[in-house]
């Protein structure tokens, strides 16, 4: 029996996967993703926490993050799914001198490309966030156009979009191996069976680095897990996501925000790492972001946290993702290592190698790319990963 | 202002005088001391609790467990389960209507470090399976401990008014739950070893084999254990059906909660649905403390629970319809009627049959599941972790006491202490306590007219034998000693001490006396209801097992014999001809159903599947039909499971709409279950101690839009 054959094949219905085949089929390009899980967006998507921003401070994370704005926030009009989301800003906080300093001046950059963030001094953060503590508070940097969506419904949304447009999907099924003749790809092997592309999109996120390396390139992605919660829903009382920087013992940042239907997500980021791919709950979690979030916000102590979980944070080295051709394997295309933004980056990156498979990208596509290459050194470091 | 208190009731001490003033809405009421508000709003009158933020649907009392957030309430500011939180002098409740508001605090609440306890065994649960593993630990001297969540241990036990099943050494029958309850707590208690923290829940397993616990509603704990035992019990199936989340429709346990230990009348019209032990026992109890049992009504053409304990509401009046599905429940805000209707082999209600009963409670009591995601979890994580009781195996409580004996010797033996192996016989009898009922045998009437002796109105075999136990002259006798057998009246020797009346826990055995009158026998029937509501010289209507009327005769005598334990023995004087088949009194009138105005399918669209998030069968079956899965997938789309029970309610009725689409279940990936098991303030993660986080004052209520569209 003959492989089925498609243009190009997408590994991965997640955050990056799911916009990625939705914009090739958008584009005619007859597309099959595939996914080890039951259902779209079952490996990281949905426990990403749903901010989305353009305030980052590499050019190429801030113009992908751009257009995911854009699709992100008319994605409701434009297509009627909701996908909750929310123009709420982003507000980097500082209660000390260090951080103050930092934010100051990587608010230099981001306004040198041009983007709506600004500086706000305490009593601008109170009228904005009126429950925040006040306590030895500095002030902060905003960017009202940020926002907030759900992830699981945008990638249901997606996912249904896909559909629509004929993408086929393939899942609880495994792929064990890319095909190749002459060091070009020409199909996929998996658990059950195969099929015939020349172009295959590594798309799964955590999962992303042994695919890659069974075709002999090493893209230096580490997964690591971070954890996040909810709340229960209640009347709306803040907008932005909420940035703390000050690092405490275990973890670095954390941030939390108020989402549509009103409960708060929030997460934190663990010092040192921890490294893997364990997804499975710890003890150690709730007690260290409860303390801080309440700390920053005292009216917290009385809202009910109704669920947790852990995610995972495909990692470089230098916090930047991995995009585009491979220089090595013709047909395979890197679109790895998200550092825990694949959510925000999605619909950017999607719409990006939708236009570089069908040899249509821009000017400033060819920018993103070769900021992103797979073959950079991995040596600089994103100041906000 | 109404009253929808129990102020008399047979089994239970009158409770005292509600005299803690607090206001709803406004008005003054007044609660007992210790009274949660759920059970002090419903003693009150008020049952609709307030609106779903979604789409406005009256919102009530659910689990009176502190499992969902159905019964939230908005108490001096803070919303909260009204089911979980007590009373306090002069607090300001208000219902919650949509999403509520958090209020201001006074201040910056002080945090404080989690402590973490070492302990050997941890035991989930104190209610009949925790407290005799408890006791076996205790015993071989392991430092356990029982983390409940309710104010008193026994579980279930303390809401079960009536005499245990089972034999009197391995399980207290003829006892009743609720003094079972009383003695395994104190036997518990006597143990230095065994720790026992009320009020106290379990939120999760964690992977580094840490047990996160909220000790007394407040303070967070981590608890190290060597070894988990989960005895958590059971949660009660949900159903699908119109009219299934409104204020009135809830679930058994929750009635026997506010009513026997609460002393609250939620009701005066009850229509049960299920005819499952749960179920008959929640109409008993429902008539005990004088609320009318309109009917019961159980899909299959027999009830699954005792055939005693169907029989004990037969022959109280209450009719029981087999073979009958609900089809839907009506009324405005609250439940107003009630319409069941007759189903064929293959389930469906057969036009034509239907019956609608003016009601304004309907009971869901359609089976249980047990609670075992904690030693799921546990196993998951390589903690090691058994189960006893219904987290086990759904069983009888006789059954989980035996279990958990056997548990808490092998836990003992595996932390290596000298406990020697479980007696083989123990497992034996554990299985036997097991058993589900028999089939149905005709019932053995004697043919005898002269002498005194027992009737068995008992035929079903089912794990019971206290009669054969009580009898001075060991008379009563079951075929080969067993446990699980009919009990029979052999030899001669009856002295009429009526002991086995007494102690009978299905009161099915009579007391028939010729020896005055052949002519005119008399019966000794056992009485469970109010002393005030029966005296000698009345008529009563007797009916037999089938609950068909016999007659009316005259009482001749009433008693109450310390070994009858708050039951009566009434005697009467009746016809030779019905004398033997007379095994109740008809406490109330039959009940009459109305013709339904017209048939509906059972199933329709706009039923409520996740009660939490307000899902409707039509979205998901919409979703499943369009080649849909995974159950996470149809969670992102329209929430369900996502909602404040933490999906302890909707994944089986979603698994049961992918059946009914003809999706076998190994097609269905199941959902993903996370911590926590209930929700919980953030403060308390934070080690902020109770009182610290005070709210400033009733808050306005914001106006939303004006923070929508960002600055």
């Amino acid at each position: 029996m003959s492989a089925q054959v498609f243009d190009a094949i997408v590994i991965g219905a997640g955050s990056v996967g799911l916009p990625t085949a939705l914009f090739l089929a958008e584009a005619g390009v007859s597309t099959l993703v595939i996914d080890q899980f039951a259902g779209p967006g079952q490996g990281s998507n949905k426990a990403a926490i749903g901010g989305i921003r353009a305030t980052h401070s590499a050019p190429a994370k801030i113009r992908l993050c751009l257009e995911s704005l854009r699709i992100f926030s008319t994605w409701e009009k434009s297509h009627g799914d909701g996908i909750e989301w929310f123009q709420g800003g982003y507000l980097f906080v500082a209660y000390r001198e260090q951080e103050e300093r930092s934010l100051q001046e990587l608010l230099k950059i981001q306004q040198s490309y041009g983007l709506n963030i600004r500086w706000l001094d305490r009593d601008e953060i109170v009228a904005l966030v009126p429950d925040i503590n006040r306590e030895e508070l500095r002030g902060g940097t905003y960017s009202p156009e940020d926002g907030s969506a759900s992830p699981i419904m945008s990638a249901a949304a997606f996912y249904r979009r896909a559909v629509e447009l004929g993408v086929q999907f393939r899942f609880g099924e495994r792929v064990t191996g890319i095909i190749r003749r002459k060091n070009g790809v020409v199909g996929v092997r998996t658990d059950k069976g195969g099929y015939a592309t020349q172009t295959v999109i590594n798309a799964a996120g955590a999962w992303a680095r042994p695919l890659a390396q069974s075709v002999g390139l090493d893209t230096p992605v580490v997964p690591d897990s971070h954890e996040a919660g909810i709340t229960e829903p209640v009347a709306r009382f803040f907008d932005p996501m909420l940035v703390d920087l000050r690092p405490t013992e275990g973890a670095r940042n954390y941030y939390f925000y108020q989402h549509k239907p009103g409960g708060i997500v929030f997460c934190i980021t663990p010092d040192p790492p921890i490294v893997g791919t364990d997804r499975r709950e710890t003890s150690v979690y709730l007690p260290m972001i409860a303390n801080r979030m309440v700390g920053l916000m005292p009216k917290l102590a009385n809202i009910k946290v109704r669920r947790t979980w852990r995610g995972l944070y495909p990692m470089t080295p230098d916090g930047a993702p991995v995009l585009g051709w491979s220089k090595t394997v013709e047909g395979y295309v890197h679109a790895e290592g998200m550092c825990g933004q694949g959510y925000m980056l999605g619909p950017g990156v999607g719409a990006l190698l939708s236009r570089m498979v069908r040899g249509a990208d821009s000017a400033e596509d060819k920018q993103i790319l070769e900021e992103l290459r797979p073959t950079r050194e991995f040596g600089g470091d994103e100041a906000l990963k | 202002m109404p009253d929808h208190r129990i102020h008399e009731h047979p089994i239970l001490p009158a409770p005292e005088q509600a005299g803690v003033p607090f206001s709803w809405l406004g008005q003054p009421f007044l609660a007992r001391h210790g009274e949660t508000i759920a059970s002090a709003l419903f003693a009150n009158g008020v049952r609709t609790f307030g609106h779903h933020p979604k789409d406005g649907a009256p919102q009530g009392i659910f689990c009176a467990n502190g499992q969902c957030a159905q019964c939230s309430v908005v108490a001096d500011g803070l919303p909260v389960k009204s089911c979980m939180v007590v009373v306090g002098p002069g607090m300001n409740v208000q219902p919650l209507d949509g999403l509520p508001v958090l209020p201001d605090v006074q201040r910056q609440p002080t945090t404080h470090a989690i402590e973490t306890v070492d302990v050997e065994c941890l035991i989930i649960g104190g209610g009949p399976a925790g407290l005799t593993a408890a006791i076996e630990l205790g015993k071989a001297g392991v430092r356990a401990l029982i983390v409940d969540d309710k104010r008193r241990l026994g579980g279930k036990l303390v809401l079960q008014t009536h005499k245990f099943f089972g034999s009197i050494e391995a399980c207290h029958a003829g006892t009743r739950g609720i003094d079972i309850a009383t003695r395994l707590e104190q036997e518990a208690r006597q143990f230095e070893n065994i720790r026992i923290w009320l009020n106290s829940t379990v939120l999760s397993v964690f992977s580094d084999r840490r047990v996160g616990v909220l000790r007394d509603n407040q303070q967070y704990v981590i608890v190290r254990p060597d070894i988990l035992l989960v005895t958590a019990g059971a949660r009660e199936k949900s159903l699908v059906f119109p009219g299934n989340t409104l204020p009135g429709v809830y679930g058994a346990g929750a009635f026997q909660t506010l009513v026997n230990r609460d002393l609250v009348r939620p009701a005066e019209r009850l229509f049960v649905i299920g005819g499952g032990n749960v179920g008959l026992i929640a109409g008993y109890h429902a008539l005990q403390a004088g609320i009318g049992v309109v009917g019961l009504c159980e899909a299959l053409p027999e009830c699954g629970g005792y055939k005693v304990h169907k029989d004990k509401l037969v022959r109280m009046g209450v009719p029981v319809y087999t073979s009958h599905t609900i089809l839907r429940a009506e009324g405005k805000d609250e439940v107003e009627a009630v319409t069941i209707a007759q189903i064929d082999k293959k389930w469906r209600p057969i036009p034509g049959t239907e019956k609608r009963f003016e009601c304004d409670t309907v009971l869901i009591a359609v089976g249980l599941d047990p609670v075992d995601e904690f030693l799921h979890k546990a196993s998951e994580f390589g903690l090691p972790a058994v189960a006893a009781g219904d987290s086990e195996e759904i069983a009888e409580a006789s059954a989980a006491m035996f279990t958990g004996r056997i548990r808490g010797l092998e836990i003992a033996k595996r932390l290596g202490r000298d406990v020697g192996e479980v007696p083989p016989e123990w497992h034996r009898t554990a299985q036997i306590l097991k058993s589900r009922p028999g089939m149905t045998m005709t019932e053995d009437l004697p043919e005898t007219q002269a002498g005194v002796f027992p009737v068995f109105h008992c035929a079903q075999e089912i794990p019971c034998n206290p009669c054969t136990s009580i009898c001075p002259n060991h008379s009563i006798r079951i075929e080969g000693d067993e446990v699980l057998g009919l009990p029979e009246f052999v030899g001669n020797e009856c002295d009429g001490c009526e002991k086995c009346v007494a102690i009978c826990p299905g009161l099915a055995i009579t007391l028939l006396d010729f020896r005055k009158d052949a002519a005119q026998p008399t019966v000794v029937i056992p009485y469970e209801f109010s002393a005030k509501r029966i005296k000698k010289g009345d008529t009563v209507t007797v009916l037999d097992c089938e609950g068909v009327v016999l007659g009316n005769v005259e009482v001749t005598r009433v008693r109450a014999p310390r070994e009858a334990d708050r039951a009566l023995l009434v005697r009467v004087t009746a016809p030779a001809d019905i004398a033997p088949r007379i095994s109740g009194i008809r406490v109330q009138e039959p009940w009459q159903a109305e013709r339904a105005e017209r048939f509906e399918q059972s199933i329709g669209d706009d039923e409520i599947v996740c009660r939490c998030e307000r899902v409707t069968a039509k979205e998901l079956r919409a979703l499943i039909r369009s080649g849909i899965r995974d159950m996470n997938h149809l969670k992102a789309v329209t929430r369900c499971g996502m909602g404040a029970c933490g999906g302890k309610t909707c994944p089986n009725l979603i698994k049961r709409i992918f059946r009914e689409e003809g999706i076998p279940a190994d097609q269905v990936a199941d959902l993903t279950r996370r911590p926590l098991f209930m929700e919980v303030p953030l403060g308390a993660f934070a080690g902020v101690v109770a009182g610290e986080a005070l709210v400033q004052d009733v808050p306005r209520r914001h106006a939303t839009d004006a923070h929508e569209g960002g600055l």
